[in-house]
């Protein structure tokens, strides 16, 4: 059975893409097929991101019209052969992605990969909708302040309302918590919510958090995702966060000098 | 060709009719002395001036009828006008009522059970507590429980009580014609008794809320700022003001 993760957040620049690169390349590595989908037609940034933009020649629009069948348009990561790409549109808008469209996109798509992960753009209109709505997982993509935090409690709310799982009164979507961009630093400073704040509002589980870090913007620049620099504290912890998604236990990292409270808290997961 | 022409433009229509749902407050009477009546009503709308001004409302002469008593309906309406009520409807009424109020453009209600509907099937429908009550009470047992986190955007109603068990995100809304109780931190907007009932209290472990209301009496965030936090509490109505008073 095939995994139908969304990565959303409400907010934006938040970190959504890097994630969805980041954990897509990570369960490729750990030896699953998956497919990574770019919902954010108009802004599309994946391909950049997992660096495959001269290879784009047909997107998710041309596949819903028919213009070109799904394998036409899938793109092969050139870093990892588990691994495929679904580029968005740039010439469209998200008004061209039909629910109709998607539900067979991922249908046809769930017979071949493991999991399939879903990029979606920020607020809560059709892209957001649509790439939330056939979902089994969800990873909440939050950084660690006030609207970001308010954004990500209204996609929970939607996503427990207004989502396939939802109108067919099936098992909800299982929600975690991925908490972006913290800094140590600036929590002790008061300038950011620590992860207590942030985990006392949502009241969710945590898959991980992902430190504030240059090696993010360095590997989206060079179109590699962060993942696979294996040095760098934002690589390792998603691959911490993969890991932990996949049943490893794993104890919580970059949070604070409160290591021994929170594995106490967490159970050291 | 005017058909034609008509049916060609794609203006919308003026008028269309919606089906829609409204809850409307009903006065319902067991005397016929005015005096008393409008002396009572008084009293009653001093307790929440806010919520009954201009409020519509549909009268119920059902039990004055079954009582024999005789009520004027023109004078009853002039009496319930100078309160500040509006009568949208009555129901329950006898024929003489029914056609007063027809001439003084007010809707007759003919799907409840009135004296007459009632002498034309007398063996099958009298006695029947059923058909005298019109499922008022129904409503009062009506509790919601909420055992999820109500996130922001969302809203709950409760025709009775409303019960959650987790927290209520800020920006979430809940509503419930009785009281509201939040085993969790209420970080949204709560407002209980919201059909007027002043006697409905709000019970929360940890009160944050951006606003909390009592039969139409209100206080925003700015307003409970100092009180009692990360505490149990209760608040209620005393004297058209709200108290927040900690349950420990």
């Amino acid at each position: 059975m095939a995994r139908i993760i969304v990565v959303t957040s409400g907010k934006g620049g938040v970190g959504k893409t890097t994630t969805s690169a980041a954990i897509s390349m990570g369960l490729a590595k750990k030896g699953h097929k998956t497919v990574v989908i770019d919902f954010d037609v108009g802004l599309r940034n994946l391909d950049l991101i997992m660096g495959c933009e001269r290879r784009v020649v047909y997107d998710i629009i041309n596949v819903i019209n028919g213009e070109a069948t799904l394998h036409q348009a899938l793109i092969k990561d050139k870093n990892c052969n588990l691994l495929s790409i679904l580029p968005a549109s740039q010439t469209r808008n998200k008004d061209a992605l039909t629910q109709e469209g998607i539900g067979k996109i991922l249908e046809e798509l769930a017979k071949e990969f493991k999991y399939i992960v879903c990029d979606s753009p920020a607020g809560i209109e059709k892209g957001a909708h649509l790439a939330m709505y056939f979902a089994d997982d969800a990873f909440i993509v939050t950084n660690p302040e006030v609207s970001s935090v308010r954004d990500s409690d209204r996609i929970l709310g939607l996503l427990a309302s207004k989502s396939r799982r939802a109108e067919q009164n099936a098992e909800p979507i299982k929600e975690y918590l991925l908490l972006s961009r913290y800094s140590q630093e600036r929590v002790r400073s008061k300038e950011m919510l620590s992860l207590d704040d942030v985990q006392e509002i949502l009241s969710l589980d945590l898959l991980g958090v992902i430190p504030e870090s240059k090696s993010v913007l360095l590997a989206s620049n060079s179109g590699i995702p962060v993942i696979l620099d294996e040095k760098s504290d934002a690589g390792q912890a998603y691959a911490d966060i993969v890991a932990r998604y996949l049943g490893e236990k794993k104890p919580h990292r970059f949070i604070d000098d409160k290591k021994g409270f929170f594995r106490k808290l967490f159970g050291g997961k | 060709m005017t058909i034609n022409s008509l049916s060609k433009s794609h203006s919308p229509p003026a008028v269309e009719f919606k089906s829609s749902t409204f809850s409307v407050p009903v006065l319902s009477l067991a005397n016929n002395d005015l005096v008393i009546i409008e002396k009572l009503l008084d009293e009653k709308i001093k307790l929440a001036p806010e919520f009954f001004k201009h409020s519509p409302i549909v009268v119920d002469l059902s039990d004055v009828n079954k009582k024999e008593l005789f009520i004027n309906f023109g004078d009853l309406v002039a009496c319930i006008r100078k309160s500040g009520l509006f009568v949208i409807g009555v129901r329950g009424g006898n024929e003489q009522q029914n056609l007063e109020a027809i001439t003084l453009g007010i809707p007759v209600n003919t799907s409840q059970s009135n004296p007459e509907t009632k002498s034309d099937c007398t063996k099958s429908s009298t006695g029947t507590p059923l058909q005298v009550d019109d499922g008022l009470t129904f409503h009062d047992s009506n509790t919601v429980i909420i055992t999820k986190p109500i996130r922001s955007g969302q809203r709950i109603y409760s025709h009775g009580d409303l019960i959650v068990l987790a927290q209520v995100g800020a920006g979430a809304e809940i509503l419930a014609e009785g009281n509201i109780h939040v085993y969790g931190s209420l970080r949204g907007r709560a407002l209980a008794g919201v059909q007027g009932n002043t006697e409905a209290r709000i019970f929360c472990l940890n009160l944050q809320a951006e606003l909390i209301s009592i039969a139409g009496n209100y206080k925003i965030s700015d307003d409970i700022q100092g009180a009692i936090a990360n505490a149990p509490i209760q608040i209620y109505l005393q004297k058209n003001t709200l108290v927040i008073k900690s349950l420990v």
